[in-house]
């Protein structure tokens, strides 16, 4: 579903603040793949989601989604194949707009915008099935400004909007680190059902070592901009945080510097 | 007070044509948060070329119609300078504005005025007849607060109020915010430029210099539509016409001030600073609200 090969992405290049973010990367997603991905600070976690995404160009090499080599298309034009959902709430939304028409700029990923109505009265009421199922009322509020919603609130909404056209790689980029532990829960539990439920293959950057191997099928640890870790199936069920801490600093060389990590272990 | 009263329509029509020009201001300044420098060149352009048009002989309605493409271009030329080269949209705007400068005189065939009388041509409106005038100003004005409360209902109305709101959010639903900036810009422009083809028949004369701070009465029409009647008009439709009753009350206002003896060549100084202070405005009350929170929170320590 998805081949990232080979892929080099230097910032600030020739400069004293240059930065490797990712150093010839490797990494293939199958079909229905849930990958979680942990990695200290710098590891290169969100420069590879952004290379996926078409933030900003790579260097070199090359990404392949669903057998379209993707590489060298400019972000908007790739967002037909991705969902998203950012770290700060405020980002994966128009807060000016209603939620309603929110959703209809979503449902519209990946196709042509002409001069129809943006809403019809028929999504009108797949919207409102579609918000019951995150429980948070906001069915009842399809003429909200977003930006009158909590950040958990969204949250959800920006996971509901990355779903809502089944893409062929849901790209979660420490999507809960900014919200309440509980409302973490909430849209990390969210989550997991819509993944489940339309079988997704997907990213999910953590700082939280046990969410990391709670869920998904497969863990990957960055290091500098490399895989350094790549574990599945009942190994992985099987990997408890002080495994994690042990197993980066055997790879790495180095005891892990996330703080967050630290702190959430 | 009686002539204050008895000179009313004029400011009024005046008014209802700035209010064209402000609806275009929106779009740039309110739907996609640029502020753009262009509308003083696009707004000489639409008088210069309407009236050169009609002198030659051109149906009005057709000459609007060229002005209004005219302001167009001159909106898409903005609009690659500052997606496809990179410049700050605000100086896009400027060097856009320069350039019409040159071409606007092209226009002129390098006359800094170029007149258009009322009894030769057979003009939409002139400020001869006022009562005339208000009305086909107000038809124009209603007409576009239509169209523009269609356009933005539509899809790719939709994805240019997103593009000014959340550019990551738009670009992650696959939405061209570089073209649409671009569309914005170029629709923006040209009813600036049509507001421009309006007044240059109203006061039946065009001059090269009919644009300057024309961006500044935009805003101002903008915004005191947004203080005075923000609380009540909350529609798209009703915020459009909100800006064109801003461009009304802003011309009674100076019509009164001058009237009361002001110097009419410090009208402009006076406009910039009541935009400055308005815009003023939000920042200041921010700042108190969070100095009153900063108190709060240190009161419960």
């Amino acid at each position: 579903m998805l081949k990232v090969s080979g892929v080099y992405k230097t910032f600030n290049k020739g400069t004293v603040n240059e930065k490797k973010a990712l150093n010839g990367i490797d990494l293939e997603l199958k079909a229905g793949d849930f990958v979680t991905i942990i990695g200290g600070n710098g590891a290169g976690k969100s420069t590879l989601l952004n290379s996926i995404c078409g933030v900003f160009p790579v260097d070199r090499g090359s990404i392949v989604i669903d057998g379209n080599d993707v590489t060298s298309l400019p972000e908007h034009k790739r967002a037909k194949y991705l969902g998203r959902v950012f770290q700060d709430p405020m980002m994966g939304t128009a807060a000016d707009m209603w939620i309603e028409e929110n959703m209809s700029l979503a449902f519209r990923r990946g196709q042509r915008r002409g001069l129809k109505w943006a809403i019809t009265n028929k999504e009108r009421a797949m919207y409102r099935e579609m918000l019951s199922q995150l429980g948070l009322g906001l069915e009842d509020r399809l003429s909200s400004k977003v930006g009158l919603l909590s950040g958990g609130q969204r949250q959800a909404l920006t996971l509901l909007m990355a779903v809502m056209r089944q893409p062929k790689l849901l790209l979660l980029d420490e999507h809960t680190a900014a919200l309440d532990p509980k409302t973490a829960a909430t849209v990390l539990e969210l989550s997991e059902k819509f993944i489940n439920e339309n079988k997704l293959t997907a990213m999910m950057i953590t700082h939280n070592m046990n969410d990391a191997i709670i869920h998904g099928n497969r863990l990957i640890m960055m290091n500098e901009g490399r895989v350094i870790y790549d574990v599945s199936g009942q190994e992985k069920k099987e990997l408890t945080v002080d495994d994690l801490l042990k197993k980066f600093a055997d790879l790495s060389g180095a005891a892990l510097d996330n703080d967050r990590m630290l702190l959430s272990k | 007070m009686q002539t204050f009263l008895s000179s009313l329509p004029g400011p009024i029509a005046q008014g209802i044509i700035w209010g064209i020009m402000a609806m275009g201001v929106y779009i740039t300044f309110r739907i996609l948060d640029i502020a753009d420098l262009t509308v003083d060149g696009t707004m000489g352009t639409g008088g210069v070329t309407l009236v050169v048009l009609v002198a030659g002989g051109m149906n009005v309605g057709l000459a609007m119609l060229i002005a209004f493409l005219a302001g167009c271009a001159a909106g898409l030329v903005t609009g690659i300078f500052h997606t496809k080269f990179g410049i700050p949209a605000i100086l896009a705007g400027i060097l856009t504005q320069l350039i019409l400068y040159s071409v606007n005189l092209r226009i002129t065939g390098q006359r800094s005025n170029v007149p258009l009388s009322v009894d030769k041509y057979a003009l939409m409106l002139s400020l001869r007849n006022l009562s005339r005038a208000i009305l086909v100003s107000a038809l124009f004005a209603a007409a576009i607060i239509a169209i523009m409360y269609w356009f933005f209902g539509t899809e790719l109305g939709h994805s240019l109020r997103a593009t000014g709101c959340n550019q990551n959010m738009a670009r992650a639903n696959g939405i061209n915010t570089d073209n649409n900036k671009m569309i914005g810009l170029v629709l923006s422009n040209g009813l600036v430029a049509l507001s421009g083809a309006l007044l240059a028949q109203y006061q039946g004369f065009a001059d090269i210099n009919m644009g300057r701070g024309a961006i500044v009465i935009g805003l101002a029409a903008v915004i005191i539509g947004e203080v005075l009647l923000g609380k009540v008009f909350k529609n798209f439709a009703l915020k459009l016409l909100a800006a064109v009753f801003g461009g009304i009350i802003y011309y009674i206002v100076i019509t009164l001030v001058l009237q009361m003896g002001l110097n009419a060549n410090d009208l402009k100084m006076l406009s910039a600073l009541v935009v400055a202070v308005f815009l003023g405005i939000p920042y200041w009350q921010k700042k108190l609200r969070e100095r009153k929170s900063n108190k709060e929170v240190r009161g419960d320590a």
